[in-house]
């Protein structure tokens, strides 16, 4: 088991340096750089030897190969560097949004399962039933509407509800407080972010929840179960469940990493000031330094997401053992 | 040879003896996979609105007039108009045209670039593959919408380079799937037997392999197209995408869905209706020919 952590954690590397090489080159190929759309962004004139200095300032003077160097020297110093647009480091730039976006992630995974797990279940107990239609109908639907779209319907419905409930309009509070601060408020702000983002992430969740049964309860020894006359509701909470909750958990973790890309257009709708919303400004900026730095902590996280699915893999099932 | 395209011709007409008419084969259909038919007649009703726009509308999506801002709904603007005066309806029924030329052409050269490239990794294998597979992991580590994004900033915005920046993602996303399945076919005697015969490469890849995963490529491929749409509308929407004036249900959201959602609720409701019906109708559509194709998976 040890052998194969290693060896898991070694393999990450070429994917992470392929990562690097990949963002790197492709940033490179924009067209103008930061120093232009600063300088001359509106439409003004620029001074071309101060575009030269402010790219001499930045490194951006330099042969592309140093600049890479440079890039990947600075994680072994643990330097990530500073921020093109606004000068200030990466480091502190991310930390301030880091805990909104985690905050919203695990909020919308909490939604996406108890969406999930109970409406799965409903489903393929009652295959073919209506109740399964419904269920699958309102999963598919979950994929197929956009999260913002979703934000922008649940805003609408806070004005109007509250408009009608209270007389006056309602929104949630714009700047972020930390939850030990004032729960209070800082729930009634992101909770509707997360509901937007938990019900697409459940829908896929929901589906593979129902398949996962399904698949489980034809297995004998829930044949074995039935034969014996257990009640069925036993069957299906401790016999079948804890089987076929293994691939569920592997989505839910699996989609957990790619929560990221979901926050890049929720937290647009919600004027969240998160991770999501730094990286279409530094992509808009063309921030160089910051949007590979973003790029590479996401591939991060879903390299190291995929990795502890799989350890996981190995401990929740008994029959897995990688040699 | 003569005897072969005999009975050819023979079962042919046979077959078309015993074919059932059209009715009762939607019949089948809509016993076995009520759902998927469905989704197909969404798909369909799509595709005739993009295609008949002009005919269905004569109004021009793209002309503004201000006379007529952020109108209700009513006669003269059955959905409402927005904030440049434009009416809503004419704007969705082209913003099909938008939706369904992305969506169709990043689905269909991402999924046959991948299919050649799948196909190729896992019949030349070795070094070519090793390369191959590396390059797919590192490009399926980045989130769909990540890498559109970066791909749209280095190309700039526009309908062609949100194309293009849709369909890169896909095509890693293929390859691996039709790779998986072409190793097992590359085991199977035929297609030694063709490299016995002296057949060259591009020929048994074409002629014997490619048929032969045509299952997993047309799942992938329309698994795609409700992705492909849905990107889309997420990059319009985020102002990378396709740009104004053209018609496209994700810039209609960008635009004053917001601003206007209490004044003007039509403009932030419609838009996102036709963008979730579309990749409703080709998800249950995809779904079904999943479950057509691939007998493993039938049963649930």
């Amino acid at each position: 088991m040890s052998k194969y952590i290693l060896k898991r954690l070694l393999m990450m590397i070429p994917t992470l340096f392929g990562a690097a090489v990949f963002v790197f080159f492709l940033l490179r190929m924009i067209p103008g750089d930061v120093c232009e759309l600063r300088l001359a962004g509106t439409g003004l004139y620029a001074d071309p030897a101060e575009i030269l200095l402010c790219q001499k300032n930045l490194g951006l003077d330099q042969p592309l190969f140093g600049q890479f160097i440079d890039f990947i020297v600075g994680y072994f110093k643990f330097d990530l560097g500073i921020s093109m647009w606004t000068g200030s480091p990466i480091t502190e730039e991310i930390g301030l949004r880091f805990e909104l976006s985690l905050q919203v992630a695990i909020m919308a995974t909490l939604v996406a399962i108890m969406i999930a797990i109970p409406l799965g279940i409903i489903s393929a107990v009652k295959q073919d039933s209506w109740i399964d239609y419904v269920v699958r109908v309102f999963s598919i639907a979950g994929i197929a509407m956009p999260s913002f779209w979703l934000g922008i319907l649940i805003i609408l419905g806070l004005l109007i509800t509250t408009q009608a409930m209270f007389g006056e309009p309602w929104m949630p509070p714009i700047d972020y407080v930390p939850i030990w601060e004032d729960p209070m408020r800082n729930l009634s702000q992101l909770i509707w972010p997360a509901v937007a983002t938990g019900y697409r992430y459940s829908a896929v969740a929901t589906r593979m929840t129902r398949s996962a049964l399904l698949e489980v309860l034809r297995e004998d020894y829930v044949r074995t179960a039935r034969a014996k006359g257990l009640a069925e509701k036993i069957i299906i909470n401790r016999h079948a469940l804890k089987n076929a909750l293994l691939p569920v958990v592997t989505i839910i973790a699996i989609e957990f990493a790619f929560l990221m890309g979901g926050l890049v257009v929720t937290e647009q709708v919600f004027n969240l000031n998160g991770l999501g919303k730094l990286f279409v400004e530094s992509v808009g900026s063309q921030d160089y330094n910051m949007t590979q730095q973003l790029v590479m902590l996401v591939v991060l996280i879903f390299v190291m997401t995929n990795f502890f699915v799989d350890i996981l893999y190995a401990w929740l099932d008994p029959r897995i053992r990688y040699s | 040879m003569t005897t072969v395209s005999e009975v050819q011709v023979e079962s042919e007409i046979e077959e078309l003896a015993t074919d059932k008419t059209w009715i009762d084969t939607a019949k089948i259909m809509l016993h076995k996979q009520p759902l998927g038919v469905a989704g197909g007649g969404i798909v369909v009703a799509m595709i005739l609105m993009a295609i008949f726009a002009g005919v269905i509308t004569t109004v021009d999506p793209t002309i503004n007039n201000l006379e007529y801002m952020l109108e209700a709904p009513g006669d003269m603007f059955f959905l409402g108009s927005d904030q440049f005066g434009r009416d809503l309806l004419t704007r969705l029924i082209y913003g099909a045209r938008t939706a369904l030329f992305v969506g169709f052409t990043c689905a269909i050269i991402g999924s046959t670039c991948g299919l050649v490239l799948g196909v190729a990794s896992a019949y030349f294998g070795g070094m070519f593959d090793l390369i191959v597979q590396r390059i797919v992991d590192v490009i399926m580590a980045f989130p769909l919408i990540i890498l559109a994004l970066a791909v749209v900033a280095t190309l700039g915005n526009g309908v062609e380079n949100v194309i293009i920046a849709i369909t890169i993602p896909f095509i890693p996303q293929c390859a691996r799937v039709v790779r998986s399945n072409a190793l097992a076919i590359r085991e199977i005697p035929y297609v030694d037997a063709a490299r016995a015969l002296g057949f060259s490469h591009t020929r048994i890849i074409i002629r014997h392999m490619v048929p032969n995963v045509m299952a997993p490529f047309l799942i992938m491929l329309t698994s795609f197209l409700g992705q492909a749409i849905l990107l889309e509308a997420s990059l319009s929407y985020l102002g990378m995408g396709v740009q104004e004036p053209t018609p496209a249900w994700g810039l209609m959201l960008q635009g004053g869905a917001e601003e206007f959602a209490e004044s003007a609720p039509w403009i932030a409701i419609w838009p996102g209706v036709a963008i979730s019906l579309a990749v409703f109708g080709f998800n249950l559509f995809g779904d079904a020919v999943r479950d057509t194709l691939d007998p493993k998976l039938r049963s649930q």
